[in-house]
Order: C-alpha cells, then sequence, then structure tokens
C-alpha cells in the first residue's frame, strides 16, 4: 500500500525528532548506559537499536513527550538483554539488577543524569593511546560515525574503526574507571582531555578553506566539546582558556586564505577580515579565566594570541611581551612548538641570530626531522642573517613535509625569492 | 578487578647498591607489602631469582625445546610481581606508583581475567 502524504509527514517529524535527541543528547544518553558497567561498544549498540526501534515506532504511535526517556528505556532492555543471554557469571546478575534499577529510575526523571564528564575523563585516561582520544571522544561524546572521523584524521575508516573497537575494549577489560579524577591528578587528566579537544579542532583547521572537498571540517563538534567541558567544568580556567585560544583562532579564519586561496600568514593578515565578536568573546571569556586564578597552558596560549591581535590592530610593538608569555608556557610545556614559536618571537625582539639561537636542537628532538614548522622557521631566520644556501636546503624540507597545498606555495615563493 | 603487577628492573642495579641501601630497599618493599595488606588489596606477590636462573620451555615440532635463559634478552628483566584486587584500572596504577620498584625500573600493570 502507497504511503499517504500524512505518513510521510509523520515519519518526517519522528525523523526530525529523532536528529534532535541525538544531536544535543547522544554523548548524554551513551555516558549514562555505560557508567556502571564501563562497556562502551554494548551501550552504543543498544542506543543505536533503541533509535531504530524509534523510527518504527513513532511514525506509528506519535513522538513521545520525552523522546530521551523512552529511547533510555528501550536501550536499556536491550543491554541488558544482551548482557543477560552472553552471561552466565554470578557477578554479572547483581550489576544488571543495578543498572535496570539506575535505568528505570532516570527514565522517571525529566532530566537524564548528565555523565558525560566522566565519559570525556575515560576517553582521555593516560592507558588510551593519545592518538586515540580525539577520535573517541568525537564517536562516544559527539556521536559521529568512524568514517567522518577517519576522513577527518586521514585515516582509512577501516583502520580508524579497528582503532577505535580497540580503544572501547581497553576501557572495559582494563577497567579504566569512568570517574572525575580526584584533586591531585585533575590538572594533568584535565590536560589531556583538553589536548584531544584541541586536536579536533586542529584538524578542521589546517584545511580553513574547505578546499580539501573529502576532508571533513571537525570545527562545529570541537566547540561542541569545548563548551562542553566549559560548562561541566566551570570553575576551572583552563577550559576556558582553550574556549578563548579556539575563539581567537576561528575568528582569523577567513583571513587566512586570499581569494584565490593562496595562504595568508599572520603577518599578513587584513584585520577587517577577522570576526570582531568572536575576539571580543574570545576577551571576555579569557578574563573571565584569569579570575578563577590558575594560569596554565591554554590560557598562556589564547593570551598570546590577544596580544598578536591587538598589535595587529594597534600597530604598538608588543613582542616583549609576547617572549615573556612564551618563557612562561615553555616553563610549563616541554613542546616543540612552544619552542619554535618563542625562537620567532626573540627574532623580533632580539634579531634573527638569537632567534637561531632560541630553535630546539636537532640533536636533542629527533622527531624535528619530520617536523615542517622546524624546517619553516629555520628557513626564515636563515634567510635573515643572510645564510641562503641554509635557507634553501631549509625551505626544501618545509616544502617536502607540508601537506597543504597553499602553504606549500607559500614556501615555494619564498624560496623563489631568496637571492 | 585483579590486577597482575611485574616489576621490571636492570639487574645489575641491585648489586651497585651499598649494604646499607640495600637495607633501605628490603625495607622499602617490606612497607609496601604492609601497605597493600593494610589497605586489604593485596591478594599475593613474589621476588623471583635473576633472569640467568630462567629456563625457557617451547615445543617445537611435537618435541619439547629447552634453552637456558630468560624469554627476552633485555636490558630491564622481570624480578618480581604483585597481585592486587581493587576497583578500577586508576586505584591499579596509584598502587603501582607508590611500589618501591617504580623508582629505580618499570612496572607493568595486566588486568587478569575473570574467572566465569
Amino acid at each position: 500500500m502507497a504511503q499517504t502524504s500524512i505518513d510521510v509527514v509523520i515519519t518526517h517529524e519522528a525523523h526530525r525528532t529523532a536528529d534532535a535527541v541525538a544531536r544535543r543528547s547522544y554523548g548524554k544518553l551513551i555516558a549514562f548506559l555505560a557508567a556502571r558497567t564501563r562497556n562502551v561498544a554494548a551501550a552504543e549498540d543498544a542506543l543505536a537499536d533503541a533509535f531504530a526501534a524509534a523510527l518504527a515506532d513513532w511514525p506509528r504511535n506519535g513522538c513521545p513527550n520525552n523522546p530521551e526517556a523512552w529511547l533510555l528505556t528501550a536501550a536499556r532492555r536491550r543491554l541488558i538483554d544482551t548482557a543477560r543471554r552472553r552471561s552466565t557469571s554470578d557477578g554479572a546478575v547483581p550489576q544488571l539488577q543495578l543498572l535496570s534499577e539506575e535505568l528505570e529510575a532516570a527514565s522517571a526523571q525529566t532530566e537524564i543524569p548528565d555523565r558525560r564528564l566522566a565519559l570525556m575523563f575515560a576517553c582521555a585516561h593516560p592507558a588510551i593511546d593519545a592518538e586515540l582520544r580525539a577520535p573517541l571522544m568525537l564517536q562516544v561524546v559527539v556521536g559521529l560515525d568512524a568514517k567522518t572521523i577517519a576522513s577527518a584524521f586521514l585515516v582509512s575508516p577501516a583502520a580508524m574503526s579497528k582503532r577505535l573497537v580497540r580503544a572501547k575494549t581497553k576501557i572495559h577489560q582494563a577497567g579504566i574507571p569512568f570517574r572525575i579524577p580526584g584533586h591531585e591528578e585533575l590538572a594533568p587528566r584535565l590536560d589531556a582531555v583538553l589536548d584531544s579537544i584541541y586536536a579536533a579542532f586542529a584538524e578542521g583547521w589546517t584545511d580553513p578553506g574547505g578546499t580539501d572537498i573529502a576532508r571533513r571540517d571537525l570545527t562545529e563538534e570541537a566547540f561542541f566539546l569545548a563548551h562542553l567541558i566549559v560548562e561541566l567544568l566551570p570553575a576551572e580556567p583552563e577550559p576556558l582558556g582553550l574556549l578563548a585560544l579556539m575563539f581567537y583562532a576561528e575568528a582569523r579564519r577567513n583571513a587566512r586564505r586570499s581569494v584565490d586561496g593562496a595562504y595568508i600568514p599572520l603577518a599578513g593578515q587584513d584585520p577587517s577580515q577577522w570576526n570582531t565578536p568572536m575576539i571580543h568573546e574570545a576577551e571576555a571569556i579569557l578574563h573571565h579565566a584569569r579570575t578563577l586564578g590558575i594560569i596554565g597552558r591554554y590560557q598562556i596560549e589564547a593570551a598570546i594570541q590577544s596580544a598578536h591581535i591587538a598589535r595587529r590592530c594597534s600597530g604598538h610593538n608588543n613582542w616583549p611581551a609576547i617572549v615573556e608569555l612564551y618563557d612562561a608556557l615553555a616553563a610549563i610545556s616541554h613542546s616543540p612548538v612552544v619552542a619554535i614559536n618563542r625562537a620567532l618571537a626573540i627574532a623580533e625582539t632580539a634579531g634573527p641570530r638569537s632567534g637561531l639561537d632560541a630553535m630546539p636542537r636537532l640533536a636533542e628532538d629527533a622527531r624535528l626531522n619530520q617536523y615542517q614548522p622546524f624546517w619553516a622557521a629555520r628557513a626564515e631566520l636563515l634567510s635573515r642573517i643572510g645564510a641562503c644556501n641554509k635557507a634553501r636546503e631549509a625551505y626544501d624540507m618545509a616544502i617536502g613535509l607540508e601537506r597543504d597545498p597553499a602553504v606549500r606555495s607559500f614556501l615555494q615563493q619564498r624560496l623563489a625569492a631568496l637571492p | 578487578m585483579q590486577y597482575l603487577l611485574t616489576l621490571y628492573a636492570q639487574e645489575d642495579g641491585w648489586k651497585a647498591l651499598t649494604k646499607e641501601q640495600q637495607e633501605q630497599g628490603v625495607a622499602a618493599y617490606m612497607a609496601y607489602g604492609e601497605a597493600l595488606r593494610k589497605a586489604g588489596v593485596y591478594l599475593g606477590s613474589n621476588r623471583l631469582q635473576p633472569a640467568a636462573t630462567a629456563t625457557t620451555v617451547r615445543l617445537v615440532d611435537g618435541k619439547s625445546q629447552v634453552l637456558d635463559g630468560p624469554y627476552i634478552d633485555s636490558k630491564e628483566q622481570l624480578g618480581g610481581y604483585y597481585l592486587i584486587e581493587v576497583a578500577d584500572l586508576d586505584t591499579a596504577l596509584t598502587w603501582a606508583a607508590r611500589c618501591p620498584g617504580a623508582g629505580h625500573g618499570t612496572i607493568e600493570v595486566r588486568p587478569v581475567w575473570a574467572m566465569q
């Protein structure tokens, strides 16, 4: 029998409601379903089944008043059924009983308890491979599918799926807790969560022109996670630092590429292309972070961005202040990126030779060999002191390591401009 | 959950210590064991004899192949273990960090299969 137009409308309504729930509550539902058993994969399967059941049921019986509770109940049934079928150990039965009671109580409430913070800490746990933390968070807290995540991180979907399964298995088998870390461990563990969110943001950032059609932009999802961590940890300054940093970066997105898609470095960007309301937002967030007392890596990075923007808008040379900020950053972060950017800042205050002296050494960190910004910075400084042959070599290295065609083209132009 | 904490260290490290330092070391391990017991998490532990006393056994083509020496020839060798029962990985990691072995070697923390 053909669908009437009413049927189509009702089915659309069901899909829209389901999509809306997925967008705002996916992570919350997963976190709640997985918190006790620490079995994220089982929670995902149960919830997927629940969504499928919803799309079969809601067109027939209408959308429920509380769709989250409906989905939670459906997922609960499947979770418990699956576990009962598979498990024979005595230990599991009381667990399942507790889970069942808990889910029943939660379904009766209008608000489902938010366990996402614990879930985020589990995703960024030190026992999880550092490269997997951002993809994992995107999958279980945001609800992105493995294929989309794979595309963003330039990994094959099959490889990404396998790695994500391994990470979730580790959470379950190794006993990684769903817990907000205690006072002593909170700072480094929160750092790991923030690093993951920033990694997701950075993946979207390297293609600001959106020229790589196959590559998915994760900016929206990264902002979702950043806003979420700020909301869940309102007394902590570093999440605010991260959010401010992301806003500063995002505000300059349109200025990073010319109309032809050419790369424009910060020094050459047109401030009128910057998103001023977003910059004001970043300033306000950073200011609020300062009132919370404890300085941290992301707040300093945001302050550096703020200083760059201030210099471009006012013309006032504040490089010495930027060097001081990098000194503070280098004291808490041993990342080569920081050392390189600090060296470039020192070059602005004390000349290119001083900048070169401040650069990290290959002998101390062999990874720099494969690091494009290292070679690009060296090339820039070497060209400024007139060491053209060495500068040429460095530009060649940088060009060979650069993924982005626009940046590559820019470096090639600099190379060609050498005397 | 049960976790096995396996201790790896350079064997000549112990020999290089003075008698006093060795006595301190022993005392530290005793104190650690006590702490585990008091916390009610201790299931078992042992110190193993040096890697040179080890022998490996393998079946090759149905025949027993016995070789002198430890399984892996590396700078850090397996020296002992603790078996503990705790709520989750973080708790196990906290205990591992307190173990004197963490200061001069590496401790692997691995969950034990729960018996069905």
